[in-house]
């Protein structure tokens, strides 16, 4: 056949790993070298970009998280948070349902709390107040989340939009209320620090951190322990399966969406109760987006995300330090943070995957 | 009232723009999320690119070249955070949801950080991209709703009528639409998958740069504003909105545009209510994702293999 | 041989992982000859294939077209020496039309026009005498529709070499024997068919020569002429093998299950069972057999609580308290609460019965889970039970803490069929417990089945092979467009009988 010229041998192809044979130690390995080439990377642009010393950027960093005790501090606070709206979006993202809306419920749960703060604050004492700014936060994370997980579970509605637009529905009611109810007109709210959180240990953020750390023991337990997390597993990993054993999917769906936005609600309510005490659009800062990648990257293990979030905040914090160090744009952190995100997520092919080089062909005569 | 539609039918051309961009890309079975980003990346290498071509010829300024230069720019820059996207998950076969969210939040940073580096304020460029095609004052109220546009509505326009005809007429449009259904069918009938997808990501997110840019240079006047990715993000609601039809987006994008400006033309809105006003693309968007999920329709669905990646060997 | 050789494999190899899918194989084609290549599931028949198809690419070993070395590292590549494959799990987009998927992939010169594919379609069919309507949807057609749609996109692009996979798996014995005779035809024209399968029937009735695949591994070729069952059997098992499945005497025989009329519709309101009703009782086996897709996945399920009913009763009669029950419109949990003792293996294991990426003790704890106290799990039991069955079953497996995904598909069932046996059911329904098996993991399953039955349980069968069901089953019953055709003893059955009950239209019924 005149086509049959001698075409091109692939040289190399790709095979899909038993996923037995990792060991454990070459998935930390993959990963490491992800972060490092990650690192490298991004040492090299922002050396690109301001002419300095790779050492020197990667010091600023470091001293920019590690620095002072205060640093050390606001890290602390900083991945108490960002691990606490990823907690809330585990339990979705374990049933697959892509809740990308964690920004705006966090959002509207602050905007709960700050409102029981401005119009409660001076008629009820501080402890009754209190209870109400945590009931008022949950309560209002969970309409936001549990609206979507409705639609969802008797209609399959997509989630993912769902979810997105309520987002942008609850940055326009913290816009309005601001307007209306900010009596100078400068759209900006005062702080409220009277009617904040208590601080204990004379550290402010000591208590954010430690609800944080229980919070992630209980969302461990009841993931890995409980009945209703071996029903999300389920879910997640099969509906055909849960409905095989007679799990009622719409009830899981709900159900989770409702924990899921009770913890976003606690977010917010740290957030706002515990940290700003005000709102803006801008509270929650792209969070509810991390939140999904921290979650991700730390394969859905609250223990895990613990390592995840920090290595965020470090990139966020050490970059911010290095833009104010250099006098570069703040927006180096995302960028950063982008590249970071990018080379962790690319790595897993490489542990799901195999690349094998072919064996010479035999010789013919 | 000319006003509100001239001005819902040149933002309802950012999305056109944006949904035309990711439609090609989710036909050939790739969900990126990183649309947002990637508008945001276009804008800001157009706008970029302008701002280095004045300080270049200083008042010497040719029309067309204004208008090109920053259009190449838009293209070229959105179309590399399209291939960086289509390396991760068509050669690595990365999540797509997980990349698309880190393209997003990479690609709103490097707008932030290119944009600072130019200015923010590029009403000179503008007025080349708003010149209107054709003026004929004789016309009037026809004139100016149909005729007086900038380039870009017509650009978009065109390019949402070519791929329309493209995807449903053509070859290449067969075998693309085979390759977001069934990737495995198209491969056994020697169509090349990855070839296929790499290009079908790279065009959408040049298409969908372009939108970027118009929403800056057109919608906006030249006035960079911080918020191209909610742009990116209703373009994104506006494919499922649309079913996957181009041609169909020609009118939901007018109409998204018209719900976003009109809290700006409803006279006797408070100040505050603006706000509320604003609310509105995103709670019809929510109200017609119920309405579309209540009377489900076989010839409205997505790609069947959207959001999968393919793996020949898979077992 | 004085014919020329079309096509010719020389030491293939090729592994998946750890796995050996071919080793060193070799095959030889003529032009104008239907070559069968016979082994057993799991002998490397598809993989040999596929890489002639070009969907792999061989880790060693060469191919030859036409006597020259070629190298085939994509299906168009295949293509362009005239090599067409109709894969056993088509290859269609289910939106496209019949044309539209014949168009695909082709780079005819010129512009594309639908019009021009459309004519060269009909001409084709014409000439073999296919029946088909050029413009339906793929996702409209029927399994044997769709089989027409494949061989006619291989035949549209000119192919010579036609390889088919498990062709008849999914035929009638009607439908079989016409798609025989457009292969023949084919034959007449020169073509070379390649046809893989496992069943010897069909080889005998029309291969002209059998090249045999044992693990992976050649074993020869042979001339279809100067061979028999037996030889054919002793070459793709290596050792002779007893094929009786031990088949006892239903005894102390009871209603426990009484399904009456059922009717139901799919979602897109298209009727799939058409009033279904029959008996099981306890310490039979009954078989249920019919055309894939005539309702047994939807009937099984019903009876499960799995998929709504329109119209009809399921009454279970206790075995020990002979209490009437009705099971219609209750869920899985809610049978169970009821104390009725209904296993259920389902046709989807990792995507139904069990989950794959959970290990065999969580996959235990599918069925129980919600037994104990308090909101947490108990996994002592589930624990102790998955050792059980990895000991009695003999599942292969480094451990119960390994997920289930990465365990062989015999070992696989074994788990399911182990859990759902241990729940110690008065009705088993198992809906095709073998496909993918190997020989012995399928005779596994059947003792296990054997052995259920003999402890009076009400065992329900799907299966896919009429010879394992006449082997196996005392009564079969047989099903078409969800509706009852016939039921047939087991041991009389003949095969042309039930081969007619299965294509019977409604119509006739009755």
């Amino acid at each position: 056949m005149a086509s049959s010229e001698k075409k091109h041998t692939p040289l190399l192809h790709i095979v899909k790993r038993d996923p037995g044979t990792l060991t454990w130690g070459y998935k930390l390995l993959v990963r490491g070298i992800a972060i490092l080439a990650a690192l490298v990377v991004c040492g090299v642009l922002i050396t690109l970009l301001t002419g300095e010393n790779p050492v020197v950027v990667y010091g600023s960093m470091i001293s920019g998280v590690f620095g002072t005790s205060r640093r050390v501090w606001n890290m602390l606070q900083g991945v108490a948070i960002l691990l606490c709206v990823s907690l809330a979006v585990t339990p979705a993202f374990k049933m697959k349902f892509w809740n990308i809306g964690a920004e705006g419920q966090v959002l509207i749960s602050g905007l709960a709390c700050v409102a029981a703060m401005m119009f409660l604050g001076d008629v009820l004492p501080l402890g009754l107040l209190i209870v109400v700014m945590v009931a008022a936060s949950v309560l209002a994370g969970m309409i936001w989340a549990v609206l979507p997980a409705i639609f969802k579970a008797y209609w399959n509605t997509n989630e993912t939009l769902f979810t997105l637009m309520m987002n942008y529905v609850a940055t326009q009611l913290v816009a309005y209320f601001l307007k209306v109810f900010v009596k100078n007109g400068s759209g900006v709210l005062t702080p409220m620090p009277e009617f904040g959180l208590p601080v204990i240990g004379g550290q402010a953020y000591l208590l954010n951190v430690l609800i944080v750390l229980v919070l992630t023991i209980l969302v461990y337990v009841y993931l890995k322990f409980s009945k209703q997390g071996y029903e999300i597993t389920i879910v997640g990993e099969s509906e055909n399966t849960a409905r095989y054993i007679g799990i009622n999917v719409k009830k899981v769906v709900i159900r989770t969406m409702l924990i899921s936005g009770a913890v976003c609600g606690l977010a917010g309510l740290l957030l706002v109760g515990g940290t700003n005490h005000t709102i803006s659009t801008t509270t929650v800062g792209g969070r509810g987006f991390t939140a999904i990648m921290v979650s991700w990257l730390g394969k859905f293990d609250p223990l895990y995300m613990v390592l995840t979030s920090f290595l965020i905040i470090f990139l966020e914090m050490g970059s911010q330090q290095v833009s104010t160090d250099f006098r570069i744009s703040s927006s180096i952190s995302s960028i950063v943070t982008g590249i970071i995100l990018l080379f962790i997520i690319g790595c897993e092919f490489f542990l799901q995957y195999r690349v094998v080089f072919r064996k010479n062909r035999k010789e013919n005569v | 009232m000319l006003a509100f539609l001239v001005s819902a039918i040149r933002l309802g051309m950012t999305f056109l723009l944006g949904s035309t961009g990711e439609t090609i890309t989710e036909k050939a079975g790739h969900l990126n999320l990183g649309i947002p980003g990637v508008m945001c990346v276009g804008a800001a290498c157009g706008c970029y690119a302008e701002y280095l071509y004045f300080t270049e010829v200083g008042i010497d300024i040719d029309p067309t070249l204004a208008i090109l230069i920053p259009m190449l720019a838009a293209l070229l820059g959105a179309a590399a955070m399209g291939l960086l996207f289509s390396f991760l998950t068509i050669t690595l076969r990365a999540n797509q949801n997980m990349t698309g969210l880190a393209i997003t939040t990479l690609g709103v940073g490097m707008s932030e950080y290119i944009i600072n580096e130019a200015s923010i304020i590029f009403t000179k460029g503008s007025r080349y991209f708003r010149a209107p095609l054709l003026e004929i004052p004789e016309l009037e109220w026809f004139g100016e709703l149909f005729l007086g546009h900038g380039i870009f509505v017509y650009l978009a326009l065109a390019i949402a009528l070519i791929t329309t005809y493209v995807l449903n007429k053509t070859r290449i449009g067969l075998h693309l639409r085979a390759v977001g259904e069934n990737p495995a069918t198209a491969d056994a009938a020697g169509i090349n998958v990855s070839l296929y997808r790499y290009v079908a990501t790279c065009v959408g997110c040049g298409i969908a740069g372009l939108g970027g840019l118009s929403f800056i240079m057109d919608y906006l006047k030249g006035n960079w504003e911080y918020c191209v990715d909610a742009i990116g993000w209703l373009s994104i609601a506006l494919v499922i909105f649309t079913v996957w039809k181009p041609n169909l987006a020609i009118i939901g994008s007018i109409v998204f545009g018209a719900l976003y400006v009109a809290s700006s033309y409803i006279p006797g809105v408070s100040f505050a209510g603006k706000e509320l006003f604003k609310m509105l693309p995103y709670v019809v968007t929510i109200l017609v994702l119920i309405f579309t999920s209540m009377r489900k329709n076989r010839d409205h669905q997505p790609p069947q293999s959207l959001g999968l990646s393919y793996f020949r060997e898979e077992r | 041989m004085e014919r020329p050789l079309a096509l010719e494999c020389r030491g293939i190899t090729k592994t998946f992982g750890s796995v050996v899918a071919n080793k060193n194989c070799d095959l030889q084609v003529y032009h104008g000859e239907i070559l069968a290549i016979l082994g057993e599931n799991g002998s490397g028949k598809t993989t040999l294939m596929n890489m002639v198809a070009g969907i792999y690419f061989p880790d060693e070993g060469q191919i030859y077209v036409d006597g020259k070395e070629v190298t085939i590292a994509s299906p168009k590549d295949a293509f362009s020496y005239r090599i067409g494959m109709i894969h056993q799990h088509f290859k269609l987009v289910d939106v496209f039309t019949a044309c539209e998927n014949v168009a695909l992939g082709v780079e005819d010169k010129g512009r594309y026009r639908l019009a021009d594919v459309r004519r060269k379609v009909i001409e084709i069919t014409q000439r073999y005498g296919f029946v088909i309507d050029p413009d339906k949807r793929v996702a409209d057609m029927s399994v044997s529709e769709k089989q027409t749609v494949e061989i006619i996109k291989v035949l549209y692009r000119g192919a010579d070499i036609l390889i088919l996979d498990e062709p008849t798996a999914v035929l009638t014995p009607q439908e079989t024997e016409k798609l025989f005779n457009v292969l023949r035809r084919m034959r007449e024209d020169n073509k070379s068919v390649i046809i893989i399968t496992h069943k010897l029937h069909e080889v005998l009735s029309l291969s002209d020569r059998v090249a045999v695949l044992r693990r992976g591994e050649y074993v020869g070729t042979v001339q279809t002429a100067e061979a028999d069952e037996n030889s054919l059997t002793e070459m793709m098992m290596g050792v002779k093998v007893e094929l009786n499945i031990h088949r006892s005497e239903p005894k102390d025989t009871k209603e426990r299950l009484v399904v009456k009329n059922l009717h139901s519709v799919n979602d897109e309101g298209k009727p799939v069972l058409n009033g279904v009703s029959f008996t099981a009782y306890s310490g039979e086996i009954l078989g249920i057999a019919g055309i894939a897709g005539s309702g047994q996945r939807e009937l099984l399920e019903s009876i499960a609580g799995l998929y709504h009913l329109t119209e009809g009763e399921i009454t279970y009669i206790d075995p020990k308290t002979d209490a009437h029950e009705n099971l219609r419109d209750k869920t899985p949990i809610e049978i169970r609460d009821l104390g009725v003792r209904l296993s259920f293996v389902p046709e989807d294991r990792l995507g139904m019965g069990l989950v794959g990426n959970m290990d065999i003790v969580d996959n235990m704890m599918l069925r129980s889970y919600q037994k104990g106290r308090g909101m947490f799990l108990h996994r002592r039991e589930p624990r102790d039970l998955a050792q059980h069955i990895i000991e009695d079953l003999q599942v292969v497996t480094p451990g119960a803490s390994t997920p289930v995904r990465q365990l062989s598909g015999g070992n696989v069932q074994k788990v399911l069929v182990g859990r759902e046996i241990a729940a110690a059911p008065s009705v088993l329904m198992a809906a095709y417990p073998v496909r993918g098996l190997d020989v012995n993991a399928s005779y596994t399953i059947y003792n296990l089945l054997n052995h259920q039955k003999e402890q009076g349980v009400a065992v329900i069968f799907v299966g896919e092979d009429l010879d394992v069901l006449m082997e196996l089953c005392d009564r079969i019953m047989v099903i078409n467009s969800g509706m009852v055709t016939g039921i047939v003893d087991g041991r009389t059955a003949r095969k042309d009988e039930i081969g007619l009950l299965m294509t019977k239209s409604n119509k006739e019924g009755e």
